[in-house]
């Protein structure tokens, strides 16, 4: 099962990776459960964070967006507009800003052992999912209270979390192997959480997006995975846009697969630089 | 094929100082650098870049070759800077080499630092496991040793207790004993055993000669020549990043280490010839020697029947209350014998320390030391303070050579078992 021969060279070939990171897989799991443990470690204020960020920021969206600015949402009660666009966007900010920081946080493990060192960014997913479970369960509860029940389409939500972990990690996978290099990356990362959260349509639909530039606006990946979320949440209310869709799902694509391929291949050198 | 290790001219180079003043690399300076290069050239088209990058090639090691069997204990030793670290970082496949290869048959497990991976917040059951994983162990692994690895570190009733609230000496014999139950071909330790008390490092000691009985491969780097020495079947001397002896005569090669600063002789008197090698406010050392009571400089070897006189010979710039001056002796395994400075003993008996050139004198009694050879080594510094020569970093030094004069006792003709041979009184 273990690879016995080990070859040290200057560069290093990336034949193994696969098998590498199948070895490491309890490392992996083991990295997760410590994450999670952490957070929910004190219990009571670790889930009512987790509970109350979403839900106080889907309140003042609902309040500004809908009751003042009022925004249509077509036939969605809005808290459940904002709520399901909440989810996928807090999913990303908190994988996003986690996985971006997580090698400056680990400097002893990544300078004093090996392991795939894409573990360590991959593992911050893990706690954001979680808290994305409890949020749908507000979800859930928001929309028996309104009595809005979605339909089939619901089925295509795993896509979708698949989708937003694949824009927020190949994000992440960039800022962390430039973090280890240039430590004022790190600046970005809350200017990107902060910022995106009001060019995403999280407290708006995209329908108040004119015509001619939604395809524009759909080259933010989230913008895509928020459509289709409330698309696969609120029955036939929400259409969703195609073109802009598709765009924003090869656009994911693309991210993750440089983002992987930027830090492979910056990876031998975060012992030197970090 | 038995070696299971075989490194080939391995190479690992550092570029050291980016830029003559920043210290810290950010993206923002990088930019700035690039910004105000550009701006320069358009200003001035024809001058030379102010702003010239100074990049500096450190080689960390050069042309490492050697390899290693099954079942062999290899300590590698050296000065601090001398390249051992950086090899056991690349053996361990941490960071990579600038050209060679190495080639490893086996399984590695490397152990440059106890408990990577801890968690405060987490219990010592919960730590086990994560570090367990860290350190490569699969949850099977970890489970079949759980009650040998709390067993070791003596633990059980702390177990579910978070490891923020253990001592410090429970948190080094929780993080050594998961380490040590690891199952690998081949373990690489770096100076771990330096952590916790001294009991617990000849239990580690001990762990580790297990490890070894069992065939399994050690890779021990370590400034304790005694654990070398014990544990190890050969031994690597590295000096600037480069072999300079290697095989299987370990006390030879610790011998080399501790005793030959330049590499050839073993010299009995040090002159200064450079003013700012050991530069400070406050000493700066001339000449070290050792004399006969006349003050005559002495030829090695010295027989054990005559007084010797270390000579310490320097200029007192700045006094200060807390200035002391001294010497240690260590003997041929690179035992610290003892050390002495001019305030041991009451203060009314201390010499008279005036500005300018001075000189000290201290007396290392007749039949006092074995034969052999001995190496001192200047010490100085104000007290509490600041060490004006690190110990350990090569400060001035001398060796002492002793042959015969051992004793008038007729049972007595040949070195004595042991660092010193006093000969005491019996009635």
């Amino acid at each position: 099962m273990r690879q016995n021969k080990i070859i040290i060279e200057p560069n290093k070939s990336i034949k193994y990776f696969w098998q590498e990171l199948w070895q490491y897989r309890d490392l992996f799991y083991f990295l997760a459960w410590r994450d999670v443990l952490v957070r929910y470690k004190q219990t009571v204020i670790g889930i009512a964070w987790s509970v109350l960020r979403p839900v106080l920021s889907m309140i003042v969206f609902t309040v500004i967006f809908g009751k003042l600015a009022k925004l249509p949402s077509g036939n969605i009660p809005y808290p459940i507009l904002v709520f399901s666009a909440m989810l996928p966007w807090h999913f990303f900010s908190n994988t996003f800003t986690i996985s971006s920081n997580a090698l400056i946080a680990n400097v002893n493990m990544v300078s004093k052992v090996y392991f795939p060192r894409i573990i360590i960014p991959t593992v911050s997913m893990v706690v954001s999912l979680v808290d994305f479970m409890i949020s749908f369960v507000i979800l859930i509860g928001l929309m028996v209270w309104y009595g809005f029940y979605p339909d089939w389409k619901i089925i295509v939500l795993p896509f979708l979390m698949f989708l937003a972990i694949l824009t927020s990690l190949g994000a992440g996978y960039w800022i962390a192997a430039l973090n280890v290099k240039y430590r004022d990356f790190r600046h970005i990362v809350p200017f990107v959480a902060q910022f995106g959260l009001y060019i995403s349509p999280v407290g708006f639909s995209s329908d108040v997006i004119p015509e001619q530039w939604r395809l524009l606006y759909s080259i933010n990946p989230m913008v895509g995975v928020i459509d289709g979320f409330r698309w696969a949440l609120s029955g036939n209310n929400a259409p969703i846009y195609w073109e802009g869709f598709c765009l924003s799902v090869v656009l994911a694509f693309l991210l993750f697969i440089f983002g992987g391929i930027f830090f492979l291949k910056t990876e031998r050198g975060f012992a030197d630089v970090i | 094929m038995n070696s299971i290790i075989s490194v080939e001219n391995l190479s690992k180079k550092y570029i050291i100082g980016y830029q003559k003043q920043d210290k810290y690399n950010t993206f923002r300076d990088a930019l700035m650098h690039n910004v105000r290069s550009v701006y320069q050239k358009i200003r001035h088209p024809l001058s030379f870049n102010k702003e010239k990058i100074e990049v500096e090639d450190f080689w960390a090691l050069k042309n490492v070759s050697f390899e290693v069997n099954q079942g062999d204990r290899l300590g590698i030793i050296g000065h601090n800077g001398a390249g051992k670290s950086t090899l056991l970082k690349i053996l361990s496949r941490i960071t990579a080499p600038t050209t060679g290869r190495a080639t490893i048959n086996g399984r590695v497990s490397s152990l440059l630092e106890v408990g990577t991976g801890f968690h405060p917040e987490l219990s010592g059951r919960e730590n086990i496991f994560l570090n367990g994983a860290v350190l490569g162990m699969n949850r099977h692994e970890i489970r079949k040793k759980f009650d040998q690895i709390i067993d070791f570190a003596e633990v059980e009733k702390f177990i579910d207790t978070p490891i923020k609230r253990y001592s410090s000496g429970m948190f080094v014999r929780l993080a050594f004993s998961v380490a040590a139950h690891l199952d690998p071909d081949i373990l690489i330790v770096d100076e771990v055993l330096s952590v916790g008390d001294v009991q617990f490092q000849r239990k580690c000691l001990g762990k580790m000669g297990d490890i070894a009985k069992e065939g399994r491969t050690i890779l021990f780097v370590s400034h304790n020549m005694n654990a070398v020495e014990q544990l190890c079947t050969s031994a690597i001397l590295l000096e600037a990043g480069e072999i300079k002896k290697l095989g299987n005569e370990v006390v030879s090669i610790i011998k080399d280490y501790v005793f030959v600063p330049d590499g050839t002789s073993y010299p009995n008197e040090w002159i200064s010839n450079d003013e700012n090698t050991y530069k400070n406010d406050y000493f700066r050392p001339l000449e070290f020697y050792l004399s006969d009571t006349e003050g005559k400089k002495l030829n090695m070897p010295v027989r054990n029947d005559a007084e010797m006189w270390v000579t310490i010979v320097g200029e007192v710039k700045k006094l200060d209350t807390a200035l002391l001056i001294g010497y240690e002796l260590y003997a041929e395994d690179g035992t610290l014998l003892y050390g002495s400075a001019f305030t041991d003993s009451h203060p009314d008996n201390w010499p008279e320390i005036k500005k300018g050139k001075t000189t000290l004198r201290s007396k290392i009694p007749k039949h006092f030391l074995n034969e052999g050879l001995y190496k001192l080594e200047l010490n100085g510094g104000l007290m509490h303070k600041e060490w004006f020569f690190l110990p350990g970093m090569k400060n001035p030094a001398i060796f002492l050579e002793i042959k015969g004069g051992l004793s008038q006792s007729p049972y007595w003709v040949d070195k004595r078992l042991g660092l010193i041979a006093p000969i005491l009184d019996w009635e």
